[in-house]
């Protein structure tokens, strides 16, 4: 099981509080639980790669056991204390303000 | 009793004011998608209970909301806003070309006789369509492919499609207009496309009167004459009586004939509204005055109306959806700014009163008229 923190205007969307808790088939990486996170939760298609080119949208990070794994290819398998349910994967808005 | 919807899309979430046809005393809800910017929300003519809004965010794009019970409850439908075939290039800033690359949804224009179908004017500009309540979209291709298409530039916000309307008479006639390319029509139900500027005088182009190129803000006809439309121009307020082949300059004796928002009274087709702006680099209204500018005469001749509006250190500006009109018999006029005022009128503009003063930058005002 794969633990997922979601910023908060993805959690309104999702109609979520917490973590999202879900079952990714395959190599666990970015792209696979964004996979799974889209077909438990249609509204957020879109919303985390864009839908033409399928790449991070460019204010989305992805954190995880203190590592931003944002600039690496998409498909890289996520450290195994994500795969194993021991941390979660974090899906950020970047930070904004002045 | 009759009544009115006021639909506001602001920079961090959408509001609905209701009010009785008195329209004294207003119920505000919202804000819906708080913290999301909603360009545009806008009703069905056919299904006044079906509304669309446009969310979007830098960060996590865009949605489209629909409700089905007058904006009480919303729901997601779909947001997949892909070019059709390969997107081809535009002219950027510096001249060089640039993939077409899509930013929100500006515009919804719901069908005047189809609940179920859509447009929807984006950013980069194009033309999208849904047949299917917003479930899902489809190019209208052909003006993104016109000719000039690979010459268009973005103006200061964005190559931005932004006004669309369907000739009332004529569902196979559709006018749209570009920031900054112009104005185009279609009359084939948007399948073929031509730009229609000529008249149109821009400072600054290379060919003052190019084809293309112009920065045309918003444009506005009243439902029983299609053929006369109203432009509010980056400067100039312009006319057509011919559908958009030829235009001419109607600034008239405006304060700035530079704006953004221009509308037309429900029951007088040559009753014309303008929000006057100081100027390009100074979006606000001149002297500190916020003044909306009646024309009875469908341009030229231009009056201010200031009852109940700020005379003084007032520096917000109206944005292009920013205006509408209600079609009661006292026709309603509404605006708002952004600095959060959304201001009504019942009576054709000669006072008017804010019903909210507080909202985040108003970004869209429309109006429903229910019976």
């Amino acid at each position: 099981m794969i633990r997922v923190v979601l910023p908060a205007h993805l959690k309104m969307l999702a109609k979520v509080s917490g973590e999202v808790e879900l079952e990714v088939a395959g190599t666990t990486s970015p792209a696979s639980v964004i996979d799974a996170l889209e077909t438990r939760f249609p509204v957020l298609l879109g919303t985390i790669r864009d839908p033409a080119t399928q790449q991070r949208r460019k204010f989305v990070r992805f954190y995880a056991c203190g590592t931003d794994l944002s600039l690496e290819p998409i498909d890289t398998a996520l450290p195994e204390d994500v795969q194993r349910g021991r941390a979660p994967f974090f899906v950020v808005g970047a930070m904004a303000g002045g | 009793m009759s009544g009115v919807r006021v639909l506001v899309g602001t920079r961090k979430g959408a509001f609905v004011l209701r009010a009785d046809g008195a329209r004294k005393n207003w119920d505000v809800t919202g804000p819906f998608f708080g913290g999301w910017e909603v360009f545009h929300v806008k009703g069905s003519p056919v299904d006044p209970d079906r509304i669309f809004a446009s969310q979007s965010t830098s960060w996590f794009g865009q949605l489209i909301q629909r409700s089905d019970d007058g904006g009480l409850t919303w729901e997601p439908v779909g947001n997949q806003f892909l070019y059709d075939g390969v997107p081809g290039t535009h002219q950027w800033y510096d001249g060089t070309p640039h993939p077409w690359e899509f930013a929100r949804v500006w515009h919804l224009e719901p069908s005047l006789s189809d609940p179920d179908t859509v447009l929807a004017g984006v950013e980069d500009a194009a033309l999208f369509r849904s047949v299917d309540g917003g479930m899902s979209w489809s190019e209208l291709s052909g003006l993104r492919g016109h000719d000039t298409g690979s010459a268009w530039q973005p103006g200061a916000g964005g190559m931005c499609l932004h006004t669309i309307i369907v000739s009332p008479k004529d569902p196979r006639r559709i006018f749209v207009a570009i920031s900054s390319a112009g104005a185009f029509r279609s009359d084939d139900e948007g399948t073929t496309w031509r730009p229609i500027n000529h008249g149109l005088h821009s400072e600054g182009l290379p060919d003052e009167y190019a084809e293309v190129g112009h920065c045309v803000h918003r444009i506005a006809l009243h439902p029983s004459n299609p053929d006369v439309l109203y432009m509010q121009k980056h400067w100039d307020v312009m006319r057509s009586d011919d559908a958009g082949d030829s235009w001419s300059e109607v600034s008239g004796n405006l304060p700035s004939d530079f704006g953004f928002a221009i509308d037309v009274h429900a029951h007088e087709p040559e009753t014309v509204y303008v929000v006057p702006i100081t100027s390009d680099s100074e979006h606000f209204p001149p002297e500190g005055k916020l003044r909306v500018y009646r024309s009875r005469s469908g341009g030229n001749e231009w009056e201010p109306l200031t009852k109940g509006l700020p005379q003084g250190h007032c520096y917000v500006d109206v944005l292009r959806d920013a205006m509408a009109v209600d079609t009661l018999d006292d026709c309603g006029v509404y605006f708002g700014t952004t600095g959060g005022q959304v201001y009504a009128s019942a009576n054709s503009g000669d006072s008017w009163a804010p019903i909210v003063r507080d909202l985040p930058a108003v970004l869209s005002v429309e109006v429903q008229t229910l019976a």
